[in-house]
């Protein structure tokens, strides 16, 4: 229902505030889900995370030192309660505040995950409209078979076939690291590779959505009216078509930004990169369990996150869209 | 239900869309591979030589050998089994939760869909991979836990589409005259609403396989898939990883069989699609 008397700004703050009162608990389920999951790990995180060659009694200590040894109620309060505070708790293995650990991490998995949508939205964008103004000739077959080739490609061996040929045959970027995140140069260089690798992939599945809803809207009326208007194809195409076409794609964003969020825990294994994705699968091989759980958590509230600002930019550019 | 005329056109379409047909023969070649690995492989694919360690590819040993001096070519022939029995069953599992969750919500409607739909939203704030990775960290690998943990990843989205589509079937006229004539919900669902919503999810089916097979290989390759010494592609791409330098070929082949097999279930997929949606097909 629209409500014609607001301003815009205000209408879009209401529009806000509603997206986040349905969000919110969603995202409380998610963290409940994993706080509950990984305290049914055999014998306990505790347990898990010592070995089962831990005595009894450091088995205790650390139990107590994490509180894990509390009813399962009372921990899940603390946790909410810290939560809120940005507190994740400590890890089981190094015992410093996982959120210090998260806040060094983050960094490299948004600059790989930006990067990455941001190569696929330059690549992805033209071809898709290429592809779709020429439809069934060759380019148009070309591109649909190069972008189901990188729908296929796992990002983990596109990683390794772009590091063998780019960094070690090459010697053109590093092969391994993050590099210095205050030196932008050496940040960017090491970042290339693979941003490459996830914007690769992403220009497949952008070019795919923008040739179909290409396809479906230059056949709407207002394409043919607008042709028969006499305007040039150009102004056809870019004006009229391209606009509306553009919408679709923009509401799957987010849906693909927790592709790539996936994508960065294995590309950030292969470089090498000190993110997140890194950071989790070390958690799983040490057995920290609050380390995992965090992760997670702050890899689905990015999920969240990326949704949100997804449905504003959808309302943000398709005006026929009333906030309700 | 599209009658028979229909579905002949459909069948018909089919055929002569040649993106399915060679992803049908594709995926076909891929199935028989996996099936008669055994007598096809030339080695025995766990038997170790360590005289002929990370021998490069040669008329002996095609694909070379690895760090133990196993034959590449016979791991990477069994190691299908892996990918394709996982990649069918974690689609198969995810669609025996996902559709009656979805269709339920679905053709209730009301609070039973409101808590179908949370529950989707919920579990389609992870990434697969990640949700993947967090259930094997709990139970640990092994061969059926990675197909329940791939299974859940999938079923929400399963879930979704099923209700999407139950939407759209709840409204025709032969439902209504189901329920006309007496018939209870459970039947409806399964006579009138299950056959007609199938159709999009088999078509979304091929897409999920080659998606599954890529997250199993995911898994394997971080340390979480199969117990060694069962060769699964992903694995043998990660302990390929550390030789990258002088001996590429244990990551790359490995990667190109994940690939073909990826690309031949998309390949029907992509058909099926434009045949699904009319106004994309010629």
């Amino acid at each position: 229902m629209g409500c014609p008397y607001l301003s815009w700004e205000r209408r879009m703050l209401k529009y806000t505030i509603r997206r986040m009162i349905y969000v919110l608990p969603t995202l409380w389920a998610v963290v409940t889900f994993v706080f509950f999951l990984i305290r049914i790990v055999p014998g306990g995180p505790a347990v898990a995370a010592l070995g089962s060659y831990a005595t009894e009694e450091s088995i205790r200590e650390l139990e107590k030192q994490m509180g894990l040894d509390k009813p399962i109620l009372v921990q899940y309060a603390t946790f909410l309660k810290d939560l809120c505070r940005g507190d994740l708790g400590k890890s089981l293995i190094t015992k410093k505040p996982v959120s210090s650990q998260i806040a060094q991490a983050l960094p490299y998995t948004l600059d790989l995950t930006i990067g990455g949508m941001l190569i696929g939205i330059a690549l992805g964008v033209p071809i898709g409209i290429m592809t779709a103004l020429k439809r069934n000739r060759s380019p148009d077959y070309i591109g649909r078979i190069l972008s189901l080739v990188g729908i296929s490609m796992p990002e983990f061996y596109l990683g390794i076939l772009l590091m063998y040929i780019l960094a070690i045959k090459l010697d053109l970027f590093p092969v391994l690291g993050g590099g210095d995140l205050h030196n932008l140069s050496s940040r960017l260089h090491h970042l290339f590779l693979p941003a490459l690798t996830l914007g690769i992939i992403m220009t497949a599945f952008i070019s795919r959505m923008v040739r179909s809803s290409m396809l479906n809207v230059l056949r709407e009326d207002y394409v043919r009216t607008a042709r028969a208007k006499g305007l040039r194809e150009r102004v056809v195409i870019y004006k009229h078509a391209l606009r509306n076409a553009l919408i679709p794609t923009v509401t799957v964003i987010g849906i693909y930004m927790s592709i790539l969020m996936g994508g960065s825990v294995l590309t950030e294994i292969i470089f090498s990169r000190p993110g997140l994705g890194k950071m989790m699968v070390f958690a799983v091989k040490d057995r920290d369990y609050i380390a995992l759980q965090s992760v997670i958590i702050i890899f689905s509230a990015f999920v969240f996150l990326f949704n949100l600002l997804t449905d504003l930019l959808y309302s943000l550019i398709d005006p026929r869209i009333e906030y309700h | 239900m599209p009658n028979i005329s229909q579905r002949a056109i459909l069948l018909r379409t089919f055929r002569n869309n040649k993106t399915s047909a060679v992803g049908v023969l594709m995926t076909l070649m891929v199935v028989a591979v996996a099936l008669i690995a055994p007598w096809i492989s030339p080695y025995d694919p766990i038997s170790q030589d360590m005289n002929v360690q990370h021998a490069p590819p040669s008329w002996v040993h095609p694909f070379g050998t690895d760090s133990y001096g196993r034959d590449q070519l016979s791991r990477i022939l069994w190691g299908s089994r892996v990918s394709l029995v996982v990649g069918i069953l974690s689609v198969l599992f995810a669609m025996a939760a996902g559709i009656p969750l979805g269709m339920i919500g679905g053709y209730k409607g009301g609070k039973i869909d409101n808590l179908v739909l949370r529950f989707i939203d919920v579990f389609m704030s992870f990434p697969i991979v990640i949700l993947g990775l967090l259930v094997l960290a709990i139970m640990g690998p092994g061969l059926i836990k990675i197909v329940i943990a791939i299974g859940v990843a999938l079923t929400p989205r399963i879930a979704r589409l099923a209700r999407g589509s139950t939407l759209s079937v709840k409204g025709k006229e032969f439902i209504e005259a189901a329920r006309a004539v007496g018939q209870n919900d459970g039947k409806i669902m399964i006579i009138h609403v299950l056959p007609n919503i199938l159709g999009d999810i088999l078509v979304m089916g091929t897409l999920w396989v080659a998606t599954a097979i890529i997250v199993e290989a995911s898994l394997s390759f971080i340390g979480l898939g199969v117990r060694p010494p069962t060769p699964s592609w992903g694995a043998m791409i990660r302990d390929g990883l550390d030789q990258l330098t002088n001996a590429p070929w244990l990551s790359i082949f490995p990667g190109l069989a994940i690939f073909v097999s990826v690309f031949s279930f998309n390949l029907i997929a992509d058909g099926l699609r434009d045949i699904s949606d009319p106004k994309l097909r010629g």
